[in-house]
């Protein structure tokens, strides 16, 4: 099999997949309060539908805004709500939740059942909003304005890389779901009118590679595309250039060269939307590292407690030293851990003292394996340098607005300098810049 | 609960195992090969040279460090390397005072007044070195056969037809301590490549461009790959992370330019060599080389309808 990938920078690191890779999926019995943030996406927050003591029911929509960037939240227990009030997420900034007691009968929402056949596009991306599907990578972009799109669109490619270390939950979709994965790929296709669909799958993962393969050969539009094991493979530009062919330019979103980027969950939770109505109330998130007794990955409700999902895992094991929400090369690190499960929260992991590194500064030996590194091209070592000292009209000619924010060049810095970190903080800094111009213009 | 003993920094929460400290000491291994050449063709000479130089510039960095009231990190490895180096830089006959002399130049001159490691725009043991040959041009320039150290004068001196290439290959010629085996410098090129610490296009650049101006020049090109310093320093000091251009096609015109540089010193110069000088004068064109050879970013240059 001849595996292909990105053209420039990147690199093989430790995956770390093991503990998890080879374990089903484990569907965890809903915990007795779950707690929605009305936010768990990009875009306007939504305003709550419910008010404190009505009676709700699985599946229900909760939450919702008018804004057109936004994605409604829906009840992931039947029962009743008791607060609505900020609450804490995972990495400490405060969240209007809506916390609802679960009666434990799981009494659903009529829901419909629906075939692609007999949707039009309009209709599937209506349906797809209405469930509030968002990006469940970690971003959590909403699907149906991705899906809005002006340009003509002609591939849709699923991002089957989980090139993240530790991370699993894709991997075993693709593995135990293949079918509606393959259903959720063309509902989207149909939604943007593209014609070919492409899953892009990392070689560590060759059964997902060849099931996946056994269930689109009944398809004519579609392909699996096996890729090397290269991060940063999943971000979207770096995918569409390995699994298409294809260069974004500079600044522009995918759908300028006619691609469509999912995430493989995402379409996944599409295709039980669509066919059997299942609003996005659930996920996986793959519990791994050094410290929990039993890694698995679980499907878990939305607004469960960290803490119950750990616990459904066996617990903590000793201390570690790191709780990271999603991956270690781009995850936040959880501060507290009786937030809420989130929709783009792909992982749990508990590190250990010898698993993790952090950031030490010390002086830039211009060993150049950044620059060697940046799948963008950039020169990270002077863009950090420029950020942490705001040079940052200075770092905006040398294109720091192209960082995917990778974190690959701290991740290989020697001097274990903190570029990731001051490049995100400098291209903050240089939006504010740019806006606090425009205003200034404006007057 | 909030959980206060969990660690919270920005991702990314993984790193690569390689350090400053795991790097500078895979150079030092990688420069063993020639060690042991060295003291095995010039004895007890080669061991006091590199000692005392290695000594007096981790001395001279702790004392440094202490003036400029910084923290003393001597366990980073990197005063040792430019010590090793600029030990195995002179003749086996150099009084042992002028080493360490020009070992204090290396880490003063050429690494802490530009404020220590990272920050030297020359590479320090070279700076060393120049300030040796300038200062005390005779006993820089006053050579030894290996093993009965009977005075003679160096193969580029001498000229190929009086040098035969197996002696140029494993070092029994006069040199400095390191330069000579090109045999032990190969092995040790070769670990620090496999190692990652080597970046190939630098002495591939040196080394292909004076091959080729040689061959045009009608010059025997073997004879100038293996005579002087020329291998030695194409692996170990053209190579220097901190003085040489972060980009990739930065690290072939450094190491072309070094070879012009080189060959145009060798013949037509008054010195007989010009290593010393072709990398440091590389080494100031640096920061432009770093500035016109940035890559190609991605997303930039492609058309609209690609």
């Amino acid at each position: 099999m001849l595996a292909k990938t990105f053209s420039r920078g990147g690199r093989h690191i430790p995956h770390h997949k093991g503990a998890t890779n080879s374990k089903s999926i484990v569907e965890m019995p809903a915990p007795k309060k779950v707690i929605i943030p009305l936010q768990q996406h990009i875009g306007a927050p939504c305003d709550p539908l419910v008010k404190v003591g009505d009676k709700v029911k699985l599946g229900q929509k909760i939450g919702e805004s008018l804004h057109f960037i936004t994605s409604p939240v829906h009840a992931s227990v039947s029962g009743e709500v008791i607060s609505i009030a900020h609450e804490k997420l995972l990495d400490g900034c405060q969240v209007l939740s809506i916390v609802i007691a679960n009666d434990g009968l799981d009494d659903p929402i009529a829901s419909k059942h629906r075939a692609i056949s007999k949707l039009s596009a309009k209709q599937i991306r209506k349906i797809i909003k209405d469930l509030g599907m968002v990006g469940l990578g970690g971003a959590g972009f909403p699907t149906h304005v991705k899906i809005s799109s002006a340009k003509p669109i002609d591939t849709v490619v699923i991002n089957g890389a989980e090139c993240e270390p530790y991370l699993t939950c894709d991997h075993r979709l693709m593995v135990e779901k293949g079918e509606e994965l393959v259903y959720g790929l063309k509902t989207l296709m149909k939604a943007v009118g593209a014609s070919r669909g492409v899953i892009g799958i990392e070689v560590n993962k060759l059964d997902a590679i060849a099931g996946l393969q056994e269930i689109v050969r009944s398809h004519e539009a579609l392909e699996v595309v096996a890729l090397q094991i290269r991060y940063p493979q999943g971000a979207e530009k770096q995918l569409i250039k390995a699994a298409v062919d294809r260069e974004v330019l500079s600044g522009c979103l995918p759908s300028e060269v006619g691609c469509l980027v999912s995430n493989v969950h995402t379409a996944v939770s599409i295709a039980q939307g669509i066919r059997d109505g299942i609003s996005l109330y659930q996920r996986v998130v793959t519990v791994s590292g050094r410290h929990i007794h039993d890694p698995r990955n679980v499907m878990v409700r939305i607004g469960t407690p960290i803490q119950a999902l750990l616990d459904f895992c066996g617990g903590i094991n000793g201390t570690p030293a790191v709780v990271v929400g999603g991956g270690p090369m781009t995850g936040p690190a959880v501060v507290n851990l009786e937030a809420p499960v989130v929709k783009n929260l792909s992982g749990v992991l508990l590190l250990g003292e010898d698993e993790i590194a952090q950031d030490e500064n010390l002086p830039c030996i211009r060993c150049a394996r950044c620059v060697d590194a940046c799948p963008m091209g950039l020169t990270p070592n002077i863009l950090g340098l420029l950020s942490s000292r705001d040079e940052v009209v200075k770092a905006e000619k040398l294109h720091i607005m192209d960082c995917v924010e990778c974190a690959l060049c701290s991740y290989v810095c020697p001097s274990r300098r903190g570029l990731v970190s001051w490049i995100k903080q400098g291209k903050k800094s240089l939006v504010v810049a740019k806006s606090a111009e425009q205003q200034g213009e404006a007057n | 609960m909030e959980n206060s003993r969990l660690i919270v920094s920005p991702s990314p929460h993984v790193r690569d195992e390689d350090t400053i400290h795991k790097i500078m000491f895979a150079v030092i291994i990688g420069l063993l090969p020639v060690l042991i050449a060295a003291t095995y063709l010039f004895g007890f000479n080669a061991i006091r040279l590199v000692v005392l130089a290695s000594i007096a510039a981790v001395v001279t960095e702790a004392l440094c460090q202490k003036i400029r009231n910084q923290p003393i990190t001597l366990w980073d490895g990197s005063a040792l390397v430019t010590g090793v180096l600029i030990g195995l830089n002179v003749p086996p006959t150099l009084p042992s005072w002028m080493m360490i002399l020009g070992s204090v130049v290396a880490i003063t001159l050429g690494k802490h007044v530009f404020g220590g490691l990272g920050y030297n725009p020359f590479n320090p043991a070279l700076v060393g070195r120049a300030f040796l040959v300038v200062s005390f041009t005779l006993p820089m320039t006053y050579w030894t056969t290996p093993f009965d150290a009977v005075t003679t004068a160096t193969p580029l001196e001498l000229g190929p037809q009086a040098v035969a290439y197996p002696d140029l290959f494993f070092g029994t010629i006069a040199g400095s301590l390191g330069e000579t085996s090109a045999f032990a410098i190969l092995i040790g090129g070769i670990y620090l490549f496999y190692r990652g610490v080597l970046d190939y296009r630098i002495p591939l650049g040196y080394l292909g461009t004076v091959l080729v101006l040689t061959t045009i020049l009608g010059l025997d090109p073997l004879f100038h790959l293996l005579a002087g310093s020329l291998l030695f320093a194409a692996v170990y000091m053209a190579s220097d992370m901190v003085t040489t251009p972060v980009t990739p096609v930065g690290r072939w015109a450094f190491g072309i330019g070094a070879g012009i540089i080189l060959v145009v010193i060798r013949i037509w110069g008054s010195l007989p060599e010009g290593v010393t000088y072709s990398i440091l004068l590389m080494n100031a064109a640096t920061p432009l080389i770093n500035r016109w050879t940035r890559p190609r970013i991605y997303g930039q240059g492609v058309s609209k309808n690609a």
